[in-house]
């Protein structure tokens, strides 16, 4: 009886597997959106796509960002892998790429689909010549203000143009009596985008570029010394908060929205963030919150225009199924990006999908983004997992006084070297 | 009753000694209950070493195939890194400040409270409480209370109106508070160790006691202490090996810093080894740490708890 009972729930469990394999199925991994609506965005494409495409179902899975990153190396390993991933590109991505775990799509890219992405996106996702998949959105840094506090230390944002600008601003704050910028130390990466920011000014793109290659000599070469001197020229003003670094990001944004600071070189994110994390829960209104340029420095070979952030996308594994990168296209078309934009759930990063985009504030960071000739990848992620992680203690420590610019110069490099 | 006798004395063969187990049954026992456990520990302690003492002979980033064999290069860039020293030393730390304020605490607080009274119930749990929370929890508890601008210490600091300080980010102090929260979290469980041992201490010994000993102290020093040293010893151990282990009350604290100066030595791997992408150093520390671990727990057990005397 139980035999017979047995061997019908075997039947019964192999038709199931035989009917599901006629249909396809693609497998999307991601991390968990932060915000329901980002969820409903997702699960809306997946259900216009179906509808169209009757055969493919696309399976979305969610994963909390720490367990996303600590399980992916195992399940790229292993027969389950997902189709396609997310990715936050930079030093992981070419990890992946290394070992052979992602497919070219270089192909499909060259014909044709790659005009649909700004220069910076498909560049982005490529590794070697060769591109592993396609970008959705893109975060950029900007230097944000209280409208109110730079009003009452009476300067005119318009008037930083350059670095020189920036640290007298910063010197009339102090005066005033103010906390001229929140940072959150305690991240160290927050520090670091200044040291990022200031290196993608004096070193520019190709002095970024030889110095990863180890030409010139490498991060030790005097360019990458200024960047560090001109970092420290800031620090020296004590223009941080009291205690910052046992300021995680997260609080640091919470100050800048209760208005204990004037700047926060931070992410577009930081408009939403310090909303969250400030003490009445709203922050600063719209109204109340500006942002420039980060400023250009004198004698420095990259451009004033040139932005400094993160590209984030989807990257397709070995063996995937094929209507992957039909699914991939159909995710990344011009009106879900627009969508995507209108939304306010990111920066759409397809060409002219920026015209969506509701909120003032954002609108002007996408134009910001899409002029800009260079978008430098957050040098952490860039520079792989140990140059990066060297980059940030290096920041953190100049930050504290504990290293000078030469030996912070001397740190990457050793850590360049033993890559 | 000789012939068993004789039995026992004369050795077994091989052969005669199974069949003898066969006949008593033990060797259904072994053949049941060994292999669970047997496989169990093979697939989740040793096969682990194993793997770790294999990796950490490479440079691995975690993703591909494991192909570039680097020898020994990996424990000599890690017993030459400052920072390394610095977690060591830091870890030596949390053993002494274990051994020389947590289990003293521990044991005058058991002293105090080990009778049945519900008044000492209820000290009992409130001194158990902190050990009872997730470490995670304390950590996060505690990291709002050292914070200058929200936290505790900047209510204490504006209460007394003295400018905020911000504890966790010096690099002098830091360590000290991470110290204070490991101590304030587990001395109730060394507590509760010493309050089971005072209870096992026989009453009419005390009573003779109290008649001998005109002092309360003496009746400790020279009565009670020596009759749950086996427990003070085995506190000692636990303090010694669980100090070696602490992480997640750091990560929420300081998460290593100000600088990388408040690791542990399992900080410290996890922030040098995993999110680096550095599995392969990453693994030279865990072995290492695993090394220092059995070295420490074997000499303790030979000096402290000899055997037969640990009971």
């Amino acid at each position: 009886m139980k035999l017979a009972t047995l061997a019908s729930m075997m039947t019964l469990a192999a038709s199931a597997l035989v009917g599901h394999a006629s249909a396809e199925t693609v497998k999307m991994l991601s991390v968990e959106p932060n915000i329901q609506a980002g969820k409903d965005y997702y699960s809306n494409i997946k259900k216009a796509f179906e509808a169209k495409n009757p055969g493919v179902t696309v399976q979305i899975d969610y994963m909390d960002d720490a367990s996303f990153k600590s399980k992916l190396p195992t399940l790229l390993q292993s027969s389950a892998r997902p189709d396609i991933f997310f990715t936050w590109t930079g030093g992981v991505f070419f990890e992946q790429a290394k070992a052979g775990i992602l497919k070219d799509v270089s192909a499909e890219m060259n014909a044709g689909w790659k005009d649909a992405f700004s220069q910076a996106g498909t560049n982005a996702m490529a590794y070697k010549g060769k591109v592993y998949g396609a970008p959705m959105y893109a975060a950029s840094v900007v230097l944000w203000y209280n409208k109110k506090l730079l009003a009452q230390a009476k300067i005119d944002p318009a008037s930083i143009q350059n670095w020189d600008d920036f640290l007298n601003a910063v010197g009339k704050i102090k005066a005033a009596g103010m906390t001229p910028i929140v940072v959150g130390g305690k991240d160290k990466w927050p520090l670091q985008f200044y040291y990022g920011y200031l290196a993608t000014r004096i070193a520019g793109k190709d002095g970024l570029a030889n110095a990863d290659a180890g030409a010139a000599g490498g991060f030790e070469n005097p360019d990458f010394v200024r960047v560090g001197a001109e970092f420290k020229r800031l620090i020296d003003m004590k223009p941080f908060q009291p205690g910052f670094m046992d300021t995680n990001n997260n609080k640091a944004a919470g100050l800048f929205g209760d208005g204990k600071g004037v700047f926060h070189l931070m992410g577009n994110w930081l408009y939403g963030s310090q909303q969250k994390n400030s003490t009445s829960g709203k922050g600063l209104a719209d109204d109340e919150l500006g942002f420039i340029r980060f400023p250009a420095v004198k004698g420095g070979k990259g451009k004033a225009t040139d932005t400094f952030g993160g590209i984030n996308g989807w990257l397709v594994t070995k063996d995937a199924s094929p209507s992957t990168t039909k699914w991939l296209k159909f995710l990344l078309s011009r009106e879900n990006q627009i969508e995507g934009g209108k939304q306010a759930l990111w920066l759409p990063i397809a060409k002219d999908a920026g015209s969506g985009v509701a909120n003032p504030l954002m609108r002007q960071i996408v134009a910001q983004f899409e002029q800009a000739d260079y978008h430098q990848l957050y040098l952490d992620q860039a520079l792989g997992a140990s140059v990066g992680a060297t980059l940030n203690d290096v920041s953190a420590e100049l930050a504290t006084g504990e290293v000078s610019p030469k030996e912070a110069a001397q740190r990457v490099e050793e850590a360049r070297r033993m890559r | 009753m000789t012939d068993a006798k004789v039995a026992a004395a004369r050795p077994l063969t091989a052969k005669a000694r199974i069949a003898r187990m066969y006949r008593d049954g033990k060797l259904t026992t072994i053949l049941l209950f060994l292999p669970p456990a047997l496989l169990l520990f093979t697939l989740f302690v040793v096969t682990p070493i194993l793997n770790a003492a294999h990796l950490s002979l490479y440079r691995w980033s975690g993703f591909g195939e494991v192909t570039d064999y680097v020898g020994l290069k990996n424990y000599s860039t890690l017993f030459a890194h400052s920072i390394f020293h610095q977690s060591m030393w830091n870890s030596v730390k949390i053993i002494l400040a274990s051994i020389l304020l947590q289990i003293p605490l521990a044991l005058g607080l058991a002293l105090l409270i080990y009778r049945k009274t519900p008044t000492n119930t209820l000290f009992r749990l409130v001194f158990l409480a902190p050990y009872i929370l997730a470490e995670i929890a304390s950590g996060l508890i505690w990291s709002f209370m050292f914070d200058g601008d929200y936290g505790v210490s900047a209510q204490v600091a504006s209460a007394l109106s003295m400018p905020s300080f911000y504890i966790l980010a010096d690099k002098q102090f830091a360590f000290l508070a991470i110290i204070t929260v490991i101590v304030w979290k587990y001395f109730g469980f060394h507590m509760m160790i010493f309050i089971a041992a005072l209870q096992s201490v026989p009453g009419e010994l005390l009573e003779a006691a109290s008649l001998d000993c005109r002092k309360s102290w003496q009746i400790v020093a020279f009565v009670k202490l020596p009759l749950i040293s086996h427990a003070i010893k085995l506190s000692v151990f636990f303090s010694i090996i669980g100090s070696l282990q602490v992480f997640d009350i750091i990560i929420p604290l300081t998460n290593g810093g100000p600088s990388n100066s408040t690791h542990s030595i399992v900080s410290y791997l996890y922030t040098f080894g995993l999110t680096r992408l550095n599995v392969g150093y990453g693994s030279a520390v865990g072995v290492a740490l695993f090394l220092f671990c059995v070295f420490t727990a074997l000499t303790y057990k030979r000096l402290v708890i000899r055997e037969g005397k640990s009971a």
